[in-house]
C-alpha cells in the first residue's frame, strides 16, 4: 500500500508543491489538501507547507490555525495522525498548541535563507526514523521568523524526553534557543521543523539529498503499519 | 496627493463632467502641476474640440508622460525592431507586455526587465517591493506563470550614509516581496557608484512560463463583453508615480514631499492574484487581460480600449475604493498596487467570480465594451470622459529631442589607463587581487542574495554568484533557461555604443556559460534627463549598439523598458543600459557552474588577451581612474564562443565555466576556486598584469576534465576560439607561478568581509 500523505494549500503557501514533489520522490502518494474545506481526504499524514498563510498577517501562522481544516486535522494530531510543519507550517502548529513554544523574529531581523547544518536529535519519529541518531544534515533554511523560543521550564521538558528533533549546528544563526531547529509532540507523531527538507531532495536543485529521509521516514513508516 | 491634484470631488462637490467641460472652455486647469506642458494641453483641446475634463486630463497626464509614452526615446527604439534578425522563437515582440520566446518542447517563455528607480529612492523598501510586483503582473498579463525573479541593482558609494539607507531598504523591499510572493530569486547585480548617489538604479526582472497557445491578448473585443476589475481595492497610493514621480529629476531635498506618489505594496495579493489567473486563464474564462501598473485605470482602460480597435464604456465610481473621498481623477491617477482588469464575455462573467472568491480576490464590474470606438466613463450617471482612447494610449507627443556628443567625450577617451602605475612584482599583483576582491563592486554578494528565497518552486539549478540564473522547466527531458543581466556604465561612459555592446556581449556570455543557447533579449535603459542634447547623444548611441549588437548575435530584442530623468541638481548618471539575455538549456542537469570541484581539470583560458584597461576594475579601484577607451568588442568572436560552450557542455568535455568579466582573469580565477573549494595552480603565458587584470571582452575561464584535453582543444580550434593551457586545479591554494600563491581562506576572507562590515 502506498502511503497517501495530504499536504495542505492555505493561501499564500508556497512551497506546497515542492513538499508534494518530495512525497512522491519518496514513493509516497501526493493528496492536496485544500485549506478551506473540512476535508483530509482519508491520508495517513499531512504536511503543512512553507510560505505565508494569509499573508502571515497578525502574527505567522496565527489565522491558518482557524482555518476550516484545521478543525479536522488538529483532532487528528490529538489523535495521533504523522503531521509534519514546515517553517511556515510549524508556525502554524504552535498556533494551534498541538506544539509548544513559537517562532520569533530572527536576531539580526533579516530574511535568512542559506544551507544550514542540523544533527538529527530523535530519529525515533516516524518522521525521522530513516536517519541515523544524531545524523548530520545539510538542507536549507529560509525564513524572517525561525527563532525558535519557549519558556524555560517547556524547553527543559523538551529536551528531557527527546522532544528536540534537530539542532542547528551553527551557533549563531537566528537566535533559537538551544539552537533548536525542531521539535515533536510527546508522542513523536507531530513535528515541526524550521528548514526545509523538501528543498534537498535532489542535488541539481538543492544542496544534495538529505532531506529526503523526512519524506522515506513516514512512507516507510506508515507502510510498517 | 498635492493639492493641485486634488482637483476633483474633496473641496468642490460639482464633478467637472463633459457637458460643463463644452461650457466652461476657458477654466484654468493645473496642467502643469501634472506634467503637461502648453503645447500639450492645446493638442488635447484639438483632440477633443474642448477643454479636457479633469478626468480626462488626469488620463493624458499619465499616458502621455515619459514613463508611458516614451515619448522622447521612441524615435529612437523603432531600431530594435527595424534591425531585429528574422527569429522563428519568437511568438510576440515588442508593443506587448512583454516577449514571448518559443523555447521548444510546446513550451513558450517570456521575460522582461523594468525600472523603479526613483520610488526606491525616495521610499527603499515600499519602491523595490513594488517594482517587483509590477513586472509580475507584466508577466502574469501574458498568460504566463512567473517562475523566477532577478534584480540588478546600483547604489551610490558603498560607505555614504545614504546608501546605508537606500540599500538595505531596497533589498529587504525585494526580499519582503519576491519571498513571500513564492517566486525563486536567481540572479543579478550590485553596483556601486558615485554617480548613482541620489539616483539609485532598480532594475527588476520577471519571467515566465507557459504553454503554446497560452498567449493572452491585451485587446477589448466584442462589444458587449464585460470589464472587470479585479484584485486589490484602489487608494490613495501612487497617485501621479508615472506622471509625477517617474517623469521628472529630482532637485533639492524636498523627496519627501513625493512619497504619496509611491505605492505599497501587499505580496499576498499578488500571489492570490497570480494564482487566481492562472485558474482563469485554464478555464478559458477570460478574453483579454492587462494588468495595472503606471498611470493604473487610466493605461488599463486605453490600451485595451485602443489595441481592440472598439469602444468601452466604464462606471467609475463601480471601482472598490480604499478612501470614499477619491473623486475621479485620483481614481485614474491612483497606481494601487495587486490591480488586474479583465474583459470577459457575459456568458462567463459568474463563473469568473466564483474562481475569484475562491482565491478571496475582490472583483468587480465596472463597465463593458462598445461600439462605439469612443472611451466613455461615467461618474454617478454622469459623463465625465468622452475620448477616443488611441488618442492617449498610442497617439501621444512624440519628440525627437536634440542631441550632442558631449564635448569632454574627447578628453574622457585621451585620458589613457596606460600611463598608471602598475604593480610590478608578486607581492604588488597579489596585493591588487586582494583589494579588488574586496572591493565592493566586487566583494561576495552573500549580504544581499542571502535575504532571498532561491529554492521556492524546486526548480533553481543555478543562482547567484553563478555567471547566469538557470531554473528547469520540464523535470522529464530537463529543458532549461538561462537569464543573465549585466550592465557597466564605466563602460558605457567612456562610449556608449561600445559599452552597451559589452554589456549585450557579458550578459550573452554568461547565459552561453552554462551551457545554453541565448535566444532573445530585454532591457532597462537607465539615463539622465532627455532634455540634455548630451544625454540624448548617449541614448542614440547606446540604442543603436545594442540594436547592431543584436543583429549580428543573432537575438532580438523582445521588449524592454526606458528610465529617463537619473539626475539630480544637474548631474546625470553614467548612461546605464542594463541587458538581460534568455537562453535555453536543451538538459539542465549538463549545467556548468564557474565552480572548480573536480582536482586534476586543466585550466584553460578561451579568448584573446590584449591589453585593455579603460574602465576597467582596477584602474577604477586602484586609482578612481575612467578615461580611455572600453575593451573593444568581437560579436564574432563572442558567436563561436557560445557556439564552443554549448557544445562543450552536452558533450561532458567541461567540468566549469566563468566568464571573465570586471576584474578580468584574476578575479574569475579567485571566485571559480572559492565557489568550488578548490585551488588551482596556473602560469600565464605573458605579462602577468596584462593577464591577470586587462578585461579583454570574448573571454571565458573553463576547467577541461581530465583525459579530455585533446578533445576539447579540437572542438576550440574547429570554432576558431583560442585556447590557452593556464594550468590544473587542485589544493587549497590558488597559485599563481611566479608572481604569488594565495591560501582560499585568505581569498576568502577578502572577498566576503566587505558587505557585512558596511551594512552589519
Amino acid at each position: 500500500m502506498t502511503a497517501r500523505v495530504g499536504v495542505v494549500t492555505f493561501p499564500g503557501s508556497l512551497d506546497d508543491g515542492d513538499a508534494a514533489r518530495a512525497v512522491t520522490r519518496a514513493g509516497g502518494e501526493a493528496v492536496p489538501l485544500w485549506h478551506g474545506e473540512r476535508d483530509l481526504r482519508g491520508v495517513d499524514a499531512v504536511i503543512l507547507p512553507g510560505g505565508f498563510s494569509y499573508g502571515d498577517y497578525l502574527r505567522c501562522g496565527a489565522i491558518a490555525r482557524f482555518a476550516p481544516i484545521m478543525s479536522e486535522l488538529i483532532p487528528a494530531a490529538q489523535a495521533g495522525l504523522p503531521v509534519l510543519g514546515i517553517c511556515n507550517g510549524f508556525q502554524i502548529l504552535c498556533e494551534a498548541h498541538l506544539l509548544p513554544g513559537a517562532l520569533t523574529r530572527n536576531t539580526r531581523q533579516r530574511f535568512i535563507s542559506r544551507d544550514v547544518s542540523l544533527r538529527v536529535e530523535n530519529a525515533r519519529t516516524p518522521w525521522t526514523s530513516a536517519y541515523a541518531q544524531d545524523q548530520e544534515l545539510v538542507i536549507p533554511l529560509k525564513s524572517g521568523e525561525g527563532a525558535y523560543v519557549a519558556a524555560p521550564s517547556v524547553l527543559a521538558e523538551l529536551e528531557a524526553r527527546g522532544q528536540v528533533v534537530a539542532r542547528y549546528l551553527d551557533l549563531d544563526l537566528n537566535g533559537a534557543m538551544a539552537n533548536v531547529a525542531g521539535i515533536c509532540n510527546a508522542t513523536g507523531t507531530v513535528v515541526g521543523l524550521m528548514p526545509h527538507p523538501e528543498h534537498a531532495v535532489d542535488a541539481l536543485t538543492g544542496p544534495g539529498t538529505d532531506g529526503l529521509g523526512f519524506f522515506g521516514s513516514v512512507v516507510s513508516s506508515l507502510a510498517a503499519t | 496627493m498635492t493639492d493641485d491634484v486634488r482637483t476633483g470631488t474633496v473641496q468642490n462637490p460639482d464633478v467637472d463632467t463633459v457637458e460643463r467641460a463644452s461650457g466652461t472652455p476657458g477654466q484654468p486647469q493645473p496642467y502643469p502641476a501634472l506634467g503637461v506642458t502648453d503645447e500639450e494641453y492645446a493638442t488635447i483641446n484639438g483632440i477633443l474640440g474642448r477643454r479636457p475634463t479633469d478626468a480626462e486630463l488626469a488620463i493624458y497626464a499619465g499616458m502621455w508622460s515619459e514613463h508611458c509614452s516614451y515619448k522622447s526615446s521612441r524615435v529612437h527604439l523603432r531600431q530594435f525592431a527595424d534591425k531585429a534578425p528574422p527569429s522563428p522563437a519568437l511568438l510576440a515582440g515588442i508593443g506587448q507586455q512583454a516577449g514571448v520566446v518559443d523555447i521548444g518542447q510546446g513550451y513558450a517563455v517570456t521575460f522582461k526587465i523594468e525600472s523603479h528607480n526613483h520610488p526606491s529612492y525616495v521610499e527603499p523598501y515600499q519602491g523595490a517591493a513594488t517594482g517587483v510586483g509590477g513586472i509580475v503582473r507584466d508577466i502574469l498579463a501574458m498568460g504566463a506563470r512567473p517562475v523566477a525573479v532577478m534584480d540588478a541593482l546600483r547604489f551610490g558609494p558603498a560607505g555614504a550614509p545614504d546608501t546605508r539607507r537606500v540599500l538595505p531598504g531596497v533589498v529587504g523591499g525585494i526580499s519582503f516581496y519576491g519571498n513571500c510572493l513564492g517566486l525563486p530569486n536567481i540572479g543579478g547585480e550590485l553596483a556601486f557608484d558615485p554617480c548613482y548617489a541620489g539616483n539609485p538604479l532598480v532594475n527588476a526582472l520577471c519571467v515566465g512560463v507557459m504553454r503554446h497557445g497560452d498567449l493572452k491578448q491585451a485587446a477589448a473585443t466584442g462589444p458587449g463583453n464585460q470589464v472587470i476589475l479585479f484584485g486589490s481595492s484602489t487608494g490613495p497610493d501612487g497617485i501621479g508615480g508615472a506622471s509625477v514621480l517617474a517623469s521628472a529629476s529630482f532637485s533639492g531635498s524636498a523627496e519627501s514631499a513625493k512619497r504619496p506618489s509611491v505605492q505599497v505594496g501587499d505580496p499576498f495579493m499578488e500571489k492570490l492574484l497570480v494564482e487566481c489567473c492562472l485558474e482563469l486563464y485554464a478555464g478559458g474564462l477570460v478574453a483579454a487581460v492587462q494588468d495595472l501598473g503606471a498611470a493604473g485605470i487610466s493605461c488599463a482602460t486605453t490600451e485595451l480600449a485602443a489595441a481592440g480597435k472598439t469602444g468601452m464604456r466604464v462606471r467609475l465610481d463601480a471601482v472598490p475604493v480604499r478612501d470614499a473621498s477619491l473623486g475621479p481623477p485620483e481614481l485614474l491617477m491612483s497606481e494601487s498596487q495587486e490591480r488586474m482588469m479583465a474583459v470577459v464575455e457575459p456568458r462567463h462573467a459568474e463563473r469568473f467570480l466564483a474562481v475569484c472568491q475562491k482565491w478571496g480576490v475582490q472583483a468587480t464590474v465596472i463597465g463593458e465594451v462598445t461600439g462605439t470606438g469612443r472611451l466613455e466613463m461615467t461618474w454617478h450617471g454622469e459623463l465625465i470622459v468622452d475620448l477616443p482612447p488611441g488618442s492617449a494610449a498610442d497617439d501621444g507627443p512624440v519628440y525627437r529631442r536634440p542631441l550632442a556628443r558631449p564635448a569632454s567625450q574627447d578628453a574622457l577617451a585621451a585620458d589613457d589607463p596606460d600611463r598608471l602605475p602598475r604593480p610590478q612584482d608578486g607581492p604588488a599583483l597579489r596585493a591588487a587581487l586582494l583589494g579588488l576582491l574586496a572591493a565592493p563592486d566586487l566583494a561576495d554578494k552573500t549580504w544581499v542574495t542571502e535575504q532571498y528565497d532561491r529554492y521556492v518552486r524546486g526548480n533553481t539549478v543555478l543562482a547567484m554568484p553563478e555567471d547566469a540564473g538557470l531554473l528547469r522547466i520540464d523535470e522529464e527531458t530537463g529543458l532549461g533557461v538561462a537569464l543573465a543581466t549585466d550592465g557597466n556604465g564605466r563602460y558605457c561612459r567612456l562610449d556608449p555604443y561600445t559599452g552597451t555592446q559589452l554589456a549585450l556581449a557579458e550578459a550573452y556570455r554568461n547565459v552561453a556559460a552554462t551551457g545554453a543557447r541565448p535566444l532573445a533579449v530585454t532591457n532597462c535603459l537607465n539615463f539622465g534627463s532627455p532634455e540634455d542634447p548630451g544625454v540624448m547623444w548617449q541614448f542614440e548611441q547606446a540604442v543603436t549598439g545594442l540594436a547592431d549588437g543584436c543583429l549580428a548575435l543573432d537575438v532580438p530584442v523582445t521588449g524592454g523598458n526606458v528610465s529617463f530623468y537619473n539626475q539630480t541638481d544637474g548631474a546625470a548618471i553614467h548612461p546605464t543600459p542594463v541587458v538581460g539575455v534568455l537562453g535555453v538549456h536543451g538538459d539542465v542537469r549538463e549545467r556548468l557552474s564557474i565552480g572548480f570541484t573536480e582536482p586534476g581539470s586543466s585550466v584553460l583560458l578561451l579568448g584573446a588577451t590584449r591589453l585593455e584597461l579603460g574602465g576597467s576594475a582596477w584602474a577604477w579601484h586602484a586609482h578612481g581612474h575612467l578615461g580611455g577607451r572600453p575593451p573593444r568588442v568581437d560579436l564574432d568572436a563572442e558567436r563561436a564562443l557560445a557556439t564552443l560552450l554549448g557544445m562543450a557542455a552536452a558533450t561532458g568535455l567541461v567540468a566549469a565555466a566563468h566568464d571573465l568579466s570586471d576584474g578580468g582573469l584574476a578575479v574569475a580565477l579567485a571566485e571559480s576556486c572559492l565557489r568550488g573549494g578548490l585551488g588551482c595552480e596556473v602560469t600565464l603565458p605573458g605579462d602577468p598584469f596584462t593577464y591577470l587584470f586587462s578585461e579583454s571582452a570574448a573571454r571565458v575561464l573553463v576547467a577541461v576534465r581530465p583525459g579530455l584535453e585533446g578533445a576539447f582543444a579540437a572542438l576550440a580550434a574547429g570554432h576558431g576560439v583560442p585556447a590557452e593551457a593556464l594550468g590544473e586545479t587542485g589544493g587549497d591554494r590558488l597559485v599563481v607561478d611566479g608572481c604569488f600563491e594565495i591560501p582560499l581562506d585568505e581569498l576568502a576572507a577578502a572577498h566576503t568581509g566587505t558587505l557585512p562590515a558596511l551594512f552589519g
